[in-house]
């Protein structure tokens, strides 16, 4: 049985260093399964998180030879065992021990975003009707596992830590599934622009490229976006066309 | 204190990736830096930029000028005497500020020419950011602008391939119908520009992106699917284009200079 050399980060957020510890891999193991063999081999205290090593809860996030990703979704034959295998926490937050972070400014972003609010019910007895291609489109964003991948690899936040100015890929995504949403009738794109910070998206797609959901955050949810913010806050020939476009008949139910 | 102080800062270039990352972002400084030389060096010639019923695209429309295609006839007086004359540098600035201003190769040239990341997860080189949101760069909220007159463009280019498909015969003096290799090239230029201008995320969103209830307006959802099915792809046009029309330009330039023949296949 082949061995790897795990370079893992230990410490807390008084300091710590990378710790190096060798340990049997078999056949069809991910990361996950290696750190916690170390874990119950060698280093019982060593803090990670994880629930249900199927990819589905977003809780094993950490830096994998220096990519943001799901340590249960990696596989260890997709991994040059040649040299140590270096895992760390994710850069863009808040330690707390080893490989777990807090995470929780995520959530207190959330809470800052203009919540769904319905039209009026479209039927007497309370209910809507939505038409599938409406809902298609925001389909996806569904997928999301609250993973923050996309935000450890955004480099606004990574690098620049600008969490207080920008909410990040994730919360991005959440925006325009409420957006997009064809019962919801509020607007965001002036909160968007100043409270919420797309502007200092600058299109790199790097989380695209980390999301383990296979979202299409750039294109699909922060380009609309921003392109929404264009027709209400830089587009004066938008406006000029809906200040003399003739006031429509409310909408029919879809 | 948050990870990053914790596991100690990453300068310019640090990551702990082990791939060649750098391939991607030195591939397009590479490729753009030597589309903006030739282009800028094409655009100045102000020669061999026709050949018979073609004209190079960098010269498309040819508002005033000295050849046949030209529009308004030869270059104007008014022209300031201090800067360069061209046909080209009336037109250039707007498929150049249509690219410039595209999402993809924002994205593209922060990270090739800015390092701005220089890769995902990848050291920077600068502390300060200030992204799209202030000024210089919340100028690239334009891009709509850019892309009404990109589709303009794409009309007048589409019917230069139509006169590329009408050749004189120096003998007789009479028009024929025909299909050259350069009708060929042109005509390819144009599709592959089509296939960029009209897969841009702008037009996605103007079309029907802007509207949650796309189930009521038929034609806008048709017309939503198709630039999203173009946008898909939107980096590969962006590219394939962008060699396209450099080369549809080089092979007109090539031929006027007679140093290629272009074959008529009919």
């Amino acid at each position: 049985m082949p061995t790897a050399t795990f370079r893992i980060w230990r410490g807390d957020i008084t300091g710590g260093k990378f710790c190096d510890y060798r340990t049997d891999v078999a056949e069809g193991m991910v990361v996950l399964d290696a750190i916690h063999r170390v874990q119950a081999e060698q280093v019982p205290d060593l803090a990670v998180r994880w629930n249900c090593k199927a990819g589905k809860c977003g809780s094993c996030s950490a830096e994998v030879n220096g990519m943001p990703r799901l340590m249960c979704m990696t596989r260890m034959n997709q991994l040059p065992i040649d040299a140590p295998i270096t895992v760390e926490p994710m850069r863009a937050f808040p330690l707390i021990k080893d490989l777990v972070t807090d995470v929780s400014s995520n959530y207190r972003a959330k809470q800052r975003i203009t919540p769904f609010k319905p039209r009026p019910p479209d039927a007497a007895d309370g209910t809507w009707r939505m038409a599938q291609e409406d809902v298609d489109r925001i389909q996806e964003f569904r997928k999301c596992i609250e993973c923050f991948l996309c935000q450890d690899v955004c480099h606004v936040l990574r690098e620049h830590r600008l969490h207080e100015q920008f909410i990040g890929p994730r919360l991005l995504v959440h925006v325009a599934a409420l957006e997009m949403h064809p019962l919801d009738i509020e607007s965001r794109a002036e909160e968007l622009r100043t409270v919420h910070g797309v502007g200092y998206c600058n299109i790199t797609k790097c989380c695209t490229k980390v999301c383990p959901e296979s979202i299409t955050i750039t294109d699909n949810a922060i380009i609309p976006l921003k392109e929404r913010v264009v027709d209400e806050c830089y587009d004066p020939l938008t406006k000029l066309f809906r200040i003399f476009r003739p006031a429509r008949a409310p909408e029919a139910p879809g | 204190m948050d990870g990053a102080n914790v596991l100690g800062e990453r300068n310019f270039g640090r990551t702990a990736r082990r791939d060649a990352w750098w391939v991607q972002p030195l591939a397009v400084f590479g490729v753009l830096s030597a589309f903006v030389v030739y282009a800028t060096w094409a655009a100045l010639q102000t020669s061999y930029y026709t050949f018979g019923p073609y004209l190079s695209p960098f010269y498309s429309p040819e508002l005033f000028g000295d050849s046949a295609h030209a529009w308004f006839g030869p270059k104007p007086g008014w022209w300031p005497g201090w800067l360069p004359w061209s046909p080209a540098l009336l037109i250039l600035w707007a498929p150049g500020g249509f690219r410039l201003t595209c999402y993809y190769y924002r994205g593209a040239y922060y990270k090739a020419f800015w390092a701005d990341p220089p890769s995902c997860a990848v050291g920077e080189p600068r502390r300060s950011y200030w992204g799209e949101a202030s000024l210089p760069l919340v100028i690239q909220n334009a891009h709509r602008y850019f892309l009404y007159l990109a589709l303009l463009f794409l009309c007048v280019l589409s019917y230069d391939v139509w006169k590329a498909l009408w050749f004189v015969d120096p003998a007789s003096g009479e028009t024929h119908f025909g299909i050259g290799v350069g009708t060929l090239v042109l005509a390819t230029n144009v599709m592959l520009l089509g296939s960029y201008t009209l897969g841009c995320h702008s037009l996605r969103h103007l079309v029907g992106g802007r509207i949650d209830r796309l189930s009521q307006a038929p034609a806008r959802l048709r017309a939503y699917r198709c630039a999203s099915c173009l946008n898909r792809r939107h980096m590969s046009w962006a590219w394939a284009s962008l060699v396209a029309v450099a080369f549809a330009d080089l092979y007109v330039r090539l031929c006027a200079m007679g140093i290629w023949s272009d074959w008529r296949l009919f």
